[in-house]
């Protein structure tokens, strides 16, 4: 029975993918061509969603992007024997955009069946958890150390020290808490990981638990990613009949349960502590820090709380050593970052990649510029709390250090591309309206000094005081910064100020360079 | 509004499946309004007894989270993203095109009772956008024309 792939994820979903699968599964069937269709993740190339693969003699052939009306004229034209069309698109692993991509954390994402753990099996899964259990605590921590991992999440604090200190914070209980709450706009490489490879997060939760002998695990996901949450149930649960999850895994006497969670549209709930508020079944209120998560966690207990893709990142690195990921990236960013191309983007997707690729390179030489053909004016790297970059900035490469340098961030790698029709003080107004939103409201910088911030910016472009009120904002900025508690009011003037600085006659002014 | 005594039990029940559960005060509201739609006022003194907690307390924790409601939903709820990448995609165009569309603003459920409108910061469908869900369906590239469309099928589907 010849194998054809048809993507369940959310995006494929979003253009069809569902109708599609159906339409082959009965036109298949009516004229008794034999077909089994395999719901994967997706590959990550969108603009070529809803994707179709066939598993022929030669290899796979891909075929999109594909609608119901195209269905009948594939089958007639000899689809399921990787024969020619207008839609054929060959081996999907031979285009540009995906064969200079390093997929490590992804190496399966799009390949497989990702609820089916024999499938996962197959293809060089639970090898790291295989290796760990063969290691002493302190060794699986070194290998993550070792590797120079640094949380994907955004703050790109180092996995490994993190780990270490709930190592040796003794305690009776200690806890895995995966952040899967991804809220930023433009990003959505978390969502194809749960959907599309779930056993690879639930492996690296469970290397994890081991690590630092830690139990229990949570996934904290999003309401907003339903087929995720069916996605990582359906392999919690065939994870725990193969003996994987729960007590004494693969006879090694060790235990570890996991458990999906449900947030509730709080974006505030990204943040690690809020987070763990939440989970703990209160408002997502930010705590203070100290005490760190990893010695005073969920529920009082020592709690690891990593991004999805920095747990993703672990059984790779187990497989094949901390060493093998580290030879990845430059300078003090190792290994690779999946990005997320979105927006005005021709070419949108999912691209990982080494650190080190310019952004000019991945704006142009594989996303194709923009959507609308128009010029490419601001982008906006790193989600809601990210800065603004400009045309003279594109050259800058992909890492920590690198952005920090022209002050902005990576965080959890989203790319929001903006043509120029974009008015960057509606952004930067959008900004701060966001985080009046989203503010938790513990902290008076943020609380307040947003709802000042949408008020102030109105004035600039108003034309009233346009001088003194720019100040004024810049003063603004300045105490959320300094002053509020968590990332959310301390880096939203990240988007406000470099679209100030860069666009300033878009609020109307002259030049405004800091 | 339906007699919260004929929801009673549905609530009673969820909160007994959840009881051992620690941190359960979040999975008891999705509970509560996956099986409902939304969480009635009134349950919150039967969930605060049953969690030795206040009635503040847990009003508190629903007023928090954007996605609680404590009003009967529509028979769909639309949700339309704000955030950048849809923006940069005529998201802007879309929003005031569904709300005119609609007769209806952001937190607020047409006359005939079909359609709730909510507003989303992200679907992780930034790839596609403009997005919007429409119940649990994500909708990606969605033109002002697509969303008539969408509109209509669901109107007929009633």
């Amino acid at each position: 029975m010849t194998r054809v792939f048809i993507s369940r994820d959310s995006t494929a979903l979003s253009l069809g993918a569902e109708q599609v699968a159906k339409a082959v599964e009965q036109q298949a069937n009516s004229k008794g061509l034999s077909a089994e269709i395999v719901r994967n993740g997706s590959r990550g190339l969108f603009w070529l969603e809803p994707l179709i693969e066939v598993e022929t003699s030669q290899g796979r052939v891909a075929y999109g992007p594909v609608q119901v009306e195209d269905v009948a004229s594939l089958l007639d034209a000899g689809m399921l024997d990787g024969k020619q069309h207008p839609l054929f698109l060959g081996n999907i692993e031979e285009i540009a955009y995906f064969k200079n991509q390093n997929r490590l954390t992804f190496a399966r994402v799009g390949l497989t069946d990702p609820v089916n753990i024999d499938d996962y099996l197959a293809h060089d899964g639970y090898r790291g958890l295989k290796n760990a259990l063969a290691l002493q605590q302190t060794e699986i921590v070194k290998q993550v150390t070792d590797s120079g991992l640094r949380g994907r999440g955004g703050a790109a604090f180092p996995t490994g020290i993190k780990w270490n200190t709930v190592l040796n914070a003794p305690a009776d209980q200690k806890y895995i808490v995966c952040n899967a709450d991804e809220g930023d706009s433009g990003t959505f490489s978390d969502r194809m990981i749960m959907e599309g490879d779930p056993f690879v997060l639930i492996e690296g939760m469970t290397i994890a638990g081991l690590a630092v002998g830690a139990t229990q695990g949570y996934i904290y996901l999003r309401v907003e990613y339903p087929h995720a949450k069916i996605a990582l149930n359906q392999a919690i649960e065939a994870a725990y009949k193969n003996g994987y999850l729960g007590e004494n895994i693969q006879n090694s006497g060790k235990t570890f349960h996991l458990e999906v969670r449900s947030g509730a549209g709080a974006y505030i709930c990204g943040e690690e502590t809020s987070l763990l508020e939440s989970l703990e079944g209160k408002r997502g209120l930010v705590r203070f820090k100290p005490p760190l998560p990893a010695i005073v966690g969920l529920f009082g207990k020592p709690t690891i709380v990593n991004n999805v893709i920095s747990l993703a990142s672990i059984p790779v690195i187990l497989d094949k050593g901390g060493e093998y990921y580290k030879n990845y990236g430059m300078g003090r960013s190792r290994g690779t970052l999946p990005l997320q191309l979105a927006g005005n983007i021709k070419h949108p997707g999912l691209f990982e990649v080494a650190f080190g690729m310019t952004l000019r390179e991945l704006l142009y030489d594989y996303g194709g510029g923009s959507a609308s053909g128009r010029p490419i004016r601001a982008v906006q790297v790193g989600g809601p709390l990210g800065a603004y970059l400009h045309e003279g900035q594109f050259d800058t490469p992909l890492d920590y250090e690198a952005f920090a340098a022209i002050s902005a961030v990576l965080g959890h790698g989203g790319i929001v591309v903006h043509d120029d029709t974009v008015n960057m003080a509606d952004m930067a107004r959008y900004a701060m309206e966001f985080c009046v939103e989203e503010s938790c409201g513990k902290c008076t910088p943020c609380r307040i000094g947003s709802t000042r911030g949408v008020e102030v910016i109105d004035r600039i472009v108003e034309g009233v005081q346009k001088d003194k009120n720019t100040v004024l904002l810049r003063d603004l900025c300045d105490t959320m910064t300094y002053g509020s508690l968590c990332a959310m009011g301390g880096m939203t003037p990240f988007p406000v100020l470099s679209a100030l600085n860069h666009f300033p006659e878009d609020f109307g002014l002259q030049s405004a360079k800091a | 509004m339906q007699d919260y005594q004929t929801q009673k039990p549905t609530v009673l029940e969820i909160l007994n499946t959840h009881q051992a559960m620690p941190g359960n005060l979040l999975p008891i509201l999705h509970g509560i309004q996956d099986t409902l739609g939304y969480i009635p006022p009134a349950a919150v003194v039967d969930i605060a007894k049953a969690l030795n907690l206040s009635q503040a307390e847990v009003h508190g924790v629903i007023s928090f989270y954007h996605y609680f409601r404590e009003t009967p939903p529509g028979e769909h709820t639309i949700r339309i993203c704000r955030a950048e990448s849809c923006q940069a995609m005529n998201g802007k165009v879309l929003e005031t095109h569904a709300k005119q569309q609609l007769g209806i603003d952001f937190h607020e459920t047409t006359a005939d009772g079909i359609f709730s409108l909510e507003p989303v910061y992200c679907l992780g469908n930034c790839a596609c956008s403009p997005s919007i869900t429409i119940d649990d369906e994500v909708m990606g590239r969605v033109t002002t024309e697509k969303f008539d469309r969408l509109l209509a099928t669901y109107k007929g589907a009633k």
